[in-house]
């Protein structure tokens, strides 16, 4: 079909004025945008307050799906246990006889890890999660990697906090809204996070790269990365609490490794929001 | 384009009709809210896909301000920044518009080539609004871009049928 070619509604005056008021409009608003662009590009916190009320509004859905989901996904499980369940239970009394002796000696072992751990006068910090949520949607068209949590500063989340799953780091909360938080994933181009090799303590770097793999990068030349390597944060920084598993080395780059991260983030785990570890001192505070 | 209504014309469509197209672009930008934890860009832009689908079918349905208020919505759910998708989707808005002008024939081919530049053009101009020029997302949104743009006819089919349902034939 020929579009029309020709720009004027008509003899009406006030039909042409309108489009071309239209018009406009249109440009004013495109420049309008250009401006808040480059706010946000500024200052990318600037417009946190409205996303998060749309958010408010928008994460129950997606929380109902994924509630949806687990019960779907909980049938076939259901069944099977159901089935499987005799022999389960012969199975597992097997196994807690056996296990017995393990656990008689774990106990002695934690009674004396405390008693020497007094001794030595090294206060463990209590580190009670914040609170346990799960996430319920994420950034899927976007080149960032953010996920939104179904808990906001009305359960006491703040920014900042770190988020951890049951395998390991998922990231930190970047904005809050009164239900909902947003998540900088670990995978993110923007999230760097300090941490060191388990096997002997190397200290680096792990930066996101954006394709859901990550960048690890020591300061100095001879890292040796090998694959298989495992890293955990080191605690500086202050965000993370030490000891968090991170990722696992896959391959070699010319200046680093790449790794993946050990918690695959996923809307059917739990996702754990724990305080920072040292908090920065509030803005504003004299300083000594 | 609007058009002067003319007095023999047939009677504006009902306010419930004319918002079908809006709610329609409105629901492909709230695709990202499925419950699924992405790792790297998988979902097609399914707003920008439904505009762009109703604005070349039918460029009566949507005034050119349109793009503006829609990509604000999508904005707020897609986690890229405020203003990206008001900004590039308001500019394919005036390009197709010129291409509008010019051409003389126009089939689905076009449409879909029309759509293919203008998605390609929106995914990266917001991967650079978005993220570091160094962050290795290339590959993938070459990949997202594709799968995109070939996704295309399928966005066209629901804006038919959309259109067909919400004229009663």
């Amino acid at each position: 079909m020929a579009p029309t070619r020709n720009r004027r509604p008509g003899f009406s005056r006030r039909a042409q004025y309108g489009l071309f008021l239209s018009y406009v409009i249109a440009v004013a608003l495109a420049l309008v945008a250009a401006v808040l662009l480059a706010l946000s590009a500024l200052d990318p916190p600037a417009f946190a307050a409205l996303r998060a009320t749309v958010a408010e509004a928008t994460t129950p859905i997606s929380s109902g799906m994924a509630g949806m989901g687990r019960w779907f996904a909980s049938i076939p499980s259901g069944i099977g246990s159901y089935i499987g369940v005799r022999d389960e239970n012969e199975r597992l009394k097997k196994q807690i006889a056996d296990e017995h002796a393990l656990i008689m000696r774990a106990r002695a072992l934690s009674y004396d890890n405390r008693r020497l751990m007094a001794l030595l006068r090294l206060r463990e910090r209590i580190d009670n999660p914040v609170v346990a949520a799960r996430l319920v949607s994420s950034s899927a068209s976007s080149t960032r990697r953010t996920a939104m949590l179904n808990a906001g500063f009305w359960q006491g989340v703040r920014e900042g906090q770190p988020v951890r799953g049951p395998d390991g780091l998922i990231g930190r909360i970047l904005e809050t809204g009164p239900n909902t938080a947003r998540v900088l994933l670990l995978a993110d181009p923007d999230s760097k996070v300090p941490v060191r090799r388990t096997r002997d303590g190397l200290s680096a770097i792990v930066a996101g790269r954006g394709d859901g793999l990550l960048e690890i990068t020591a300061d100095t030349a001879s890292a040796n990365f090998q694959p298989g390597d495992m890293f955990v944060t080191t605690g500086a920084g202050g965000i993370y609490a030490p000891g968090v598993p991170v990722a696992r080395v896959v391959g070699l780059t010319h200046d680093g490794a790449l790794a993946r991260g050990f918690a695959q983030a996923s809307s059917l785990d739990w996702a754990l929001v724990q305080h920072a570890f040292m908090p920065q001192p509030a803005q504003g505070a004299p300083l000594p | 384009m609007a058009h002067a209504r003319n007095p023999f014309d047939p009677a504006p469509p009902r306010i419930g009709v004319r918002l079908v197209p809006w709610l329609s672009v409105m629901a492909g930008s709230m695709l990202t809210l499925w419950p699924y934890i992405a790792t790297f860009p998988i979902l097609p832009p399914c707003g920008l896909m439904m505009l762009l689908g109703w604005r070349l079918m039918r460029p009566e349905v949507f005034r050119i301000w349109a793009p503006l208020p829609l990509g604000l919505f999508d904005d707020l759910l897609s986690g890229q920044p405020l203003g990206s998708a008001m900004l590039t989707w308001t500019l394919c808005f005036f390009a197709i518009d010129m291409i509008d002008q010019r051409t003389v024939f126009r089939d689905f081919w076009q449409d879909w080539l029309l759509a293919g530049g203008s998605i390609g053009f929106c995914l990266l101009a917001g991967r650079y609004f978005a993220s570091p020029f160094g962050a290795h997302v290339d590959t993938v949104l070459l990949l997202q871009a594709v799968i995109s743009i070939l996704l295309f006819p399928v966005a066209a089919r629901i804006c038919g049928w959309l259109d067909r349902r919400r004229e009663g034939k």
